[in-house]
Formats: C-alpha cells, structure tokens, sequence
C-alpha cells in the first residue's frame, strides 16, 4: 500500500512517499522531499507569501517525488494532506493540490493532523511503542500521552509555541532564516557563556513563553544587540571571565549568551513539564518530536531527565523532524487502512485542530 | 500524608541531618520534582514530613540553584503564613535550600523541607473508597441505576462543603495553592486511630468522612488575592474531581457553597469561575 503525503502548514512544503509492504513487513520511505520558504533576516513569513511559495512548487515537487520513488500514478492508493492546524492560507494552497490530484488520479483524500502526524512518524522511525510525547515546533508546543484511542495533551503553551518564540528572537538579532533561524540560534548559542537571568514560567504542566520573549527582546534592546549584527563587538570583545562564582554575572552579555541563556530558559522549562507528565503517566519513555526536536541541546537535556528516572529518550533528525510529507503520508495511511476516508465534499482544512480531536483508531 | 504511588526504588542518602538519626527514611511518594519521606524531627517521637527536591542535573548550575531555592522558600513562606492564620496546613519545621551532595556520592544536592506529619487518608483515597461503596451497594440492590442513596449522598456534600471551607480559608488568607487535586487533600480524623485501615478497606463500609481537611503539598503556591488567581485554583480543583471521581462530580457544586460561605470574598472568585471555565486555549474555538 503506498500513500503520498502533502505537507504545507507552515513555511516548508513536503512531499513524502510512503510503502507500507502488504505482508506486514516494516513499512519503507520511498520519497521524502521538502522546499522550504526562506523569508529575509528580520523578517518572518507572511501567509501570502508562503502560501505563493508553495503553490509555484507543489508540481515540482510532486513530480520529483514520484520519479524518486520509481513509482507511477497508479501505484498509489491514497492522497494524504495537512488538514490543519497551520496558517491558513498554506493549508490551502496545500489542500487544493491534494484535490486536484485526487480529482486527476482518481485517488482517495486523507485528511491528517499535523500533529498526529509527527508523533506517528516519531513512533516509527525511533520504534518508541507508548512514550510520553513532546511535541515542539514553530506552531505548537504540547506534551502528549495516548490514552484510550487519544492523544491526550497533558501540558502545552498558554500563549505561543517555544519555536516561534526562538524564531523571534532570531528575527530581533537579525539572524538569518537559513536554513532555519532556531539553527542558527542553536549554532550561536553554544558559544555563549554567561547565562542572564530570564522569567521561567512553569504553571503545572502548562508553560508560557511570551513573557520571556519580551524580557530578552527587552535586554538585546538594552544591550544593543538588536538589529543588524555589528562584527567587531561579537565574541571575542568580551574576554574569557570565568562565572563560576555562582552568582549570575552583570558582564555585558553578547548576542551568543543571549541565545544561550534562551535556550537553558525555556529548554528547562519543557524538560520540566515534561518530566511532571511522565510521573503523572508512569511512562520512562519520552519521544521528542517536531522541529524544536532537531535542537541537540534540549535532546541532551531531556536523555539526562529519562536517564535519572531510568528511561530513555528517542528523538529524530531534521529529515523526519522538521515538517515533512512522509509523517502525513505515514498517520495517513494508519488511518486508511481502518478504513478512514476524507470525502471529497470534506476536503476543506482549519487552522484549529486539536490534537485530541482524532479518534485514533489505529492503536489498541 | 498516603499517597499509594510506588514508593522510590533507588536507596537514597539523605541530606544531614537526616543521615545521622536512627529513624529510618520511609519513602511516601516520588514526584518529578520532589521526594517525600516521613521521618522524625527533633525528637525520635515527633513523626514529621520531609520533602526533598534534588537538584536537576539536566539545568544550568545556576539557573536549578535559583529555581531550587525560590520554590522551598516559596513553600515554606505560604506555609508560615497560613499557619499563622490558622488554617489547617502542616507547619514548617525546618528547611535547608541548598545543600550539597551527600560524601558517599549517591544523589546530588538540593533543597529539604521539614514539616509536621499529618495523619489521615488523602480525599482521593476517601473517595474511591466511597464510589467503589456505592458500586457495591447498588450491585447488591441489584438496581442499574446511578442513584445515590439520601443518607450517603448527604455524607459526601458534607466532605464536600468542608473541601470548599478549607479552599476558602487558604483563599482568604491571601494565599493561592496551584495545584489543588484530591491528593492534595487530607481527611485527618478528630480522634487519632478513630478508622482502622482494616475496616476502610471493606467494601460493605462505608468510608468515614469525619474529620478535619488539611491541605497540603504548597510546591506550585503563591501569594495573591485577585479573583482571577482564585478561580483559577477552583478551576484546577474541578477539573480534578471530574478526572479521578466522576460519580462524585453531581456533588462537587457543594464545594463552591462551601466556598462561597467561608469568607467574603468568595462571590467574586466564583464569578470569574464562570469565566476561566469558558476560556482557554485547550477549548475548540470555532468562528
């Protein structure tokens, strides 16, 4: 059985192809490619933009896809595309291709969660069977745990995503959005030292990340990091004083330590919840998907949370955590394989959709 | 202070001075942030609570020592307060906020608190007794109804009405707990050893609900008195009792009365109650 999968939620379109063997054999990628829409430094994505963006390279991608795959039209069984949630008018230029292609191949329409498609394409690339899941990116921030045909959401944001909140910053120091600003961010940030004091807002098993995003906007402000990089105050200005007295230092902090002191805030903070939902479930898994994931840091900090109570982290590479075709291809054909189907008259996509709104029949 | 979660399973070296008394740590419940062991304080004959919260390796150094120490000293502040105002928490007995790793290298540092034991079974406790009672009383009634019987639902509006006057008093005295579950709740008898495990454990029995309500577990409390802060920890509480007791949740509405009779400012707390349950980001919000 063979699935193709659309994704375009946010500012990167996918197309994924996907082979699930018929006797039940482990299922294969056949095609995982992705464009993504890279918006100046400074500046983020517009909905309009993106949303051109992926109609100019839908076809291409589709058609590269399949020639990748070696397999023709015919070959595939179903359509599968973001149904939400994401911006809306990327999901739309998304969800008219899945149309149009379902109309011209005579193929069914799934339509997914973007969420349940990261976790299903979690779960198969890291095999992890029933872990505590966070789910972390530039849309969503979330601690899920299944339970009875549900992803449960245990904890989220109260305000926005831990990605958008990185993708923010990058945006105040005018880092670039290539490949991605969270990259570069994580790039910058291991040369940081200093770690400057920043709200830490944990409320059971919520967080928000707002407030925190001010305050450090507010310090490059004050600090006069903000804008443009200016070279020669950069690193090797401030010499190597050591801060081990304990004390959180009042030295200038550079752009790097800002970076730096972001990502130990607000990387602790979902540790933090993350670990309240294991306890509260009795899970020792955790499963790190979405495309925060990629951040090697917050995979170092969490495999020392699962460490110390005994369980283990599983986490992906960019290919499979950043958004991708093959994870809506992937909870896609989970899905119509029990028999799901997205009647053409139904095809439409929303911007709010809940992660606990599928009926995950696929699981015991 | 029973919680029945899985005691820990690792041996542990307390911090001094609890490594060099002759009361054996008994381990009550591990958490993600804290350790709770009961032990004795003082003197051998003063049973007391102690709560640990190991450092987190996995934080920044001085980010986990700020957070370390702000939380204990958080709790224990709430804790005073309240006991200064006479409600029904345990006092503070003690506390280090930052002691280092024990010599023999097992577990790293942290911060310990020490508080007053307090007896009794946790509300959740009470209450699954109590709806696996009734359970028992309608199956050898053999009726398929959900009806309460009068006589025990009014034993349950009692507790409930007490839960809502202890909620209230904690409210009225200026601080907000932030994570009120039935687990949080301790129904500490009038008279010590007035129910005996034995006897509560039956299911023909109906679990007593006398007693006194002690709140306890200030890991998450603040200070405040705005309404919104309040509702919210009403919020939490609700949603509590929906998740862990469903039969019980006809009955929760006589935590609210008794919340609105416990002090004057309950009116107002109760009506942005209305408004925190309509609200929030984990509703659907259509159009």
């Amino acid at each position: 059985m063979i699935a193709i999968g659309l994704e375009g939620s946010a500012n990167k379109l996918g197309v994924g192809i996907m082979l699930h063997p018929n006797d039940g054999n482990t299922p294969q990628v056949l095609a995982n490619i992705r464009h993504t829409y890279v918006s100046p430094p400074g500046e983020g994505f517009l909905p309009k933009d993106t949303a051109r963006h992926h109609r100019a390279w839908v076809v291409k991608l589709v058609k590269k896809a399949l020639r990748e795959a070696c397999i023709s039209v015919a070959d595939v069984d179903c359509i599968c595309y973001t149904k939400g949630p994401g911006m809306g008018a990327p999901l739309q230029s998304v969800a008219v291709a899945a149309r149009t292609l379902s109309l011209l191949w005579g193929k069914e329409l799934i339509g997914v969660n973007h969420c349940v498609g990261h976790i299903e394409m979690g779960r198969l690339i890291t095999g992890a069977s029933n872990p505590v899941v966070l789910y972390v990116s530039g849309g969503n921030t979330q601690v899920i745990a299944y339970s009875s045909q549900r992803y449960r959401i245990f904890g989220e944001t109260l305000d926005i995503a831990v990605g958008n909140c990185l993708d923010r910053f990058a945006r105040t120091l005018h880092i670039s959005n290539d490949p991605a600003p969270g990259y570069n961010i994580e790039q910058l940030a291991k040369k940081g030292k200093q770690l400057v004091e920043l709200p830490y807002t944990v409320k059971g098993m919520d967080c928000s990340m707002s407030g925190i995003l001010a305050a450090i906007d507010g310090l490059a402000a004050q600090h006069g990091l903000n804008g443009e990089q200016n070279d020669e105050e950069d690193d090797d200005n401030v010499a190597d004083t050591p801060v081990s007295d304990g004390t959180i230092s009042t030295h200038k902090p550079t752009r790097a330590d800002l970076c730096f002191s972001l990502q130990e805030t607000v990387f602790s903070m979902l540790v933090e919840i993350t670990e309240r939902a294991m306890a509260h479930v009795g899970s020792k898994e955790v499963l790190i998907v979405g495309g925060v994931g990629c951040n090697e840091r917050l995979q170092e900090m969490m495999g020392i949370m699962a460490r110390d109570r005994g369980g283990s982290v599983h986490a992906t590479d960019e290919r499979f955590c950043i958004d991708n075709g093959i994870m809506i291809a992937q909870a896609g054909i989970l899905a119509y394989k029990t028999g799901f189907r997205t009647p053409f008259k139904e095809s439409t996509c929303t911007q709010r959709f809940r992660t606990d709104d599928v009926f995950v029949q696929w699981r015991d | 202070m029973t919680k029945s979660d899985p005691p820990p399973t690792t041996s542990y070296t307390p911090p001094p001075p609890f490594s060099n008394t002759t009361t054996p740590l008994i381990p009550i419940y591990q958490g993600a942030e804290a350790h709770l062991y009961k032990t004795t304080f003082l003197t051998p004959s003063t049973p007391a609570a102690l709560k640990i919260r190991p450092s987190k390796p996995y934080r920044h150094p001085i980010l986990d020592r700020r957070l370390t120490r702000a939380r204990i000293l958080q709790e224990a502040r709430c804790l005073h307060k309240l006991v200064k105002e006479g409600v029904s928490v345990p006092a503070v007995l003690g506390l280090d906020w930052e002691f280092s790793a024990s010599p023999e290298g097992n577990g790293a540092g942290g911060s310990w608190l020490v508080m007053e034991w307090v007896e009794g079974p946790v509300a959740r406790v009470v209450l699954e007794r109590w709806e696996r009672h009734i359970k028992t009383l309608g199956r050898n009634h053999g009726s398929q109804s959900q009806d309460v019987p009068g006589d025990e639902g009014e034993k349950v509006r009692g507790l409930m009405r007490k839960i809502g006057a202890a909620v209230g008093s904690l409210h009225k005295a200026g601080v907000i707990h932030g994570d009120l579950t039935t687990s949080n709740l301790i129904l500490r008898p009038f008279s010590p050893g007035a129910s005996t495990e034995s006897r509560d454990e039956d299911e023909q029995v109906s679990p007593s609900m006398e007693g006194e309500i002690v709140m306890i577990d200030f890991g998450l409390a603040s200070q405040s008195v705005q309404d919104e802060d309040r509702a919210v920890d009403l919020y939490v509480l609700e949603r509590a009792f929906g998740s862990s007791h469903p039969r019980t949740e006809p009955f929760f509405e006589e935590v609210l009365v008794g919340y609105r009779e416990s002090y004057k400012g309950a009116g107002p707390a109760l009506k942005r109650l209305e408004d925190v349950r309509m609200r929030g980001r984990k509703r659907s919000m259509i159009g």
